[in-house]
């Protein structure tokens, strides 16, 4: 008979970049259960709203989390937007699509090196935050900030692109491209790679649906639902269909990822090709009064921002739901069956964001 | 495509059967959020139906000392959200599975974003 132990995993461990903790109920070296535990650096961000004026907000919640900082500022403010009735000019909702695509590489990159790593395939992780430096130095070039960006504000953008500079965005993504390509091929072909990821941590299309799963971890189970099809920012404009896998593993995960960040390419190409001229922001005169659940796509899924005003400067009400919330049902499903060794592994397959998380 | 989200007010008599619902016609829980208002809480519960890109919000409007039935049983992935609302804003929800006990978050103030007299 198997003898039955609960293993502590985390809050500390070498894969884990930010503190989460999960009890593992095992039978022998197999996963039959896990309690997840979040909750050690909760910085209740969300309650600042009511002490910092709504235009204000935006520095904070693009400071929740330095990943996601640009997608953040973008929820917050379209929310804000959708409550105050203002339009946003359509050069500021390109910028704005240019950005969070460039997060979103940024960010999916970020991943892969994670990823690598905790496989022990050091070139690849050197290699993929090498390419990562590169969109980071895109941002510094536009926006002055690599990290923390500071560019959207309710009404618009706070920073324009000059031709030159949406150029460059062009020659740089296309040389990203190329070297991206052989380090995308030789990441799915290699064989370790298939046999560590191939076939573990199976979310079916059933329970994808059932445990709220979001983004990659949705679409690798065959959901084709991508928050950016509802047509914020600019993507109304763009041509995009959601990446999707029928297989629900572990290697279908990093697939929908790995095929994103050339998706963001072409969307970033698209945006630029078509972004008009004019201004970037529209004056916002008076305070939100009403309430809007504002949907956007960041690279981890689908975000929920909800903003709800009653007439003064501050809000009453903001609340972010982040897509690690909603996958961290279907991680512990994941792991049921899996083996004590896969689990750092299929952790990361979810692209845990715990500061997000801890909002 | 409206990114609009429907707003569903709903009784505490009708909560129950309207999840129950939700789930049979396969809507995705997508968010929970709570609000301290005046004498109690308003609790909002988003659905996504995935194909359609719709968003549904059932809003159930409760008193301060009101029980609201956790949806755990309907919706398992439900226990880290409605977690969050009972410890940050106090509201009495019964039988999460799994609860807590107040201990999600490492925290040394009770309900921090219950609304202060």
């Amino acid at each position: 008979m198997a003898k039955r132990s609960i293993v502590p995993f985390g809050p500390q461990h070498p894969v884990l970049p930010e503190p989460v903790h999960l009890d593992l109920i095992l039978e022998d070296e197999t996963v039959v259960g896990a309690v997840p535990s979040i909750g050690f650096i909760h910085r209740g961000l969300e309650k600042l709203v009511e002490k910092r004026d709504f235009k204000q907000y935006v520095y904070i919640a693009e400071r929740v989390c330095g990943i996601c900082s640009c997608g953040h500022g973008l929820g917050y403010c379209e929310a804000v937007e959708q409550v105050m009735g203002i339009e946003v000019p359509d050069r500021a909702r390109y910028l704005r699509t240019i950005w969070v695509e460039m997060s979103r590489v940024h960010s999916h990159l970020l991943w892969l090196g994670l990823l690598a790593d905790a496989m022990g395939f050091e070139s690849l992780y050197m290699e993929s935050w090498r390419l990562r430096e590169k969109i980071l130095d895109m941002f510094d070039e536009t926006t002055g900030g690599r990290i923390i960006h500071s560019v959207n504000c309710v009404g618009g953008v706070q920073k324009d692109m000059d031709s030159t500079m949406l150029q460059h965005i062009l020659q740089a993504i296309d040389d990203i491209r190329g070297e991206m390509k052989p380090v995308v091929e030789t990441f799915m072909q290699d064989y370790t790679v298939q046999s560590r990821l191939k076939g573990s941590g199976i979310l079916t299309k059933e329970d994808a649906t059932a445990l709220g799963a979001a983004g990659p971890v949705l679409r690798a189970s065959g959901i084709s639902y991508d928050a950016r099809r509802l047509g914020y920012a600019a993507y109304g404009d763009l041509t995009m269909e959601p990446i999707t896998a029928a297989e629900g593993d572990s290697y279908a995960r990093c697939k929908v990822r790995l095929k994103e960040l050339f998706q963001s390419f072409d969307l970033i190409r698209e945006a630029i090709g078509k972004i008009p001229d004019g201004p970037i922001s529209v004056p916002v005169k008076g305070n939100p009064s009403g309430e809007f659940f504002m949907r956007i796509e960041q690279p981890r899924g689908e975000a929920i921002y909800y903003v709800k005003g009653s007439g003064t400067k501050y809000l009453d009400r903001f609340r972010m739901r982040t897509p690690t919330t909603s996958n961290i049902p279907a991680l512990v499903e994941m792991l049921k069956g899996c083996q004590l060794a896969d689990v750092p592994l299929l952790i990361l397959t979810i692209d845990p964001c715990v500061s997000c998380t801890e909002r | 495509m409206d990114y609009k989200s429907e707003i569903r007010k709903i009784t505490t008599a009708e909560f129950f059967p309207a999840v129950v619902r939700m789930k049979a016609e396969n809507w995705r829980l997508s968010q929970i959020c709570a609000v301290s208002v005046e004498h109690g809480y308003e609790m909002s519960y988003s659905f996504c139906l995935d194909k359609e890109y719709r968003m549904v919000t059932l809003r159930l409007e409760i008193g301060e000392d009101e029980i609201v039935a956790s949806i755990t049983q309907i919706y398992p992935c439900a226990f880290i959200q409605e977690n969050e609302a009972a410890e940050l804003f106090g509201v009495k929800i019964e039988h999460i599975d799994p609860d807590y006990g107040d201990r999600l978050y490492r925290i040394d103030e009770a309900t921090p974003f219950k609304k202060k007299e």
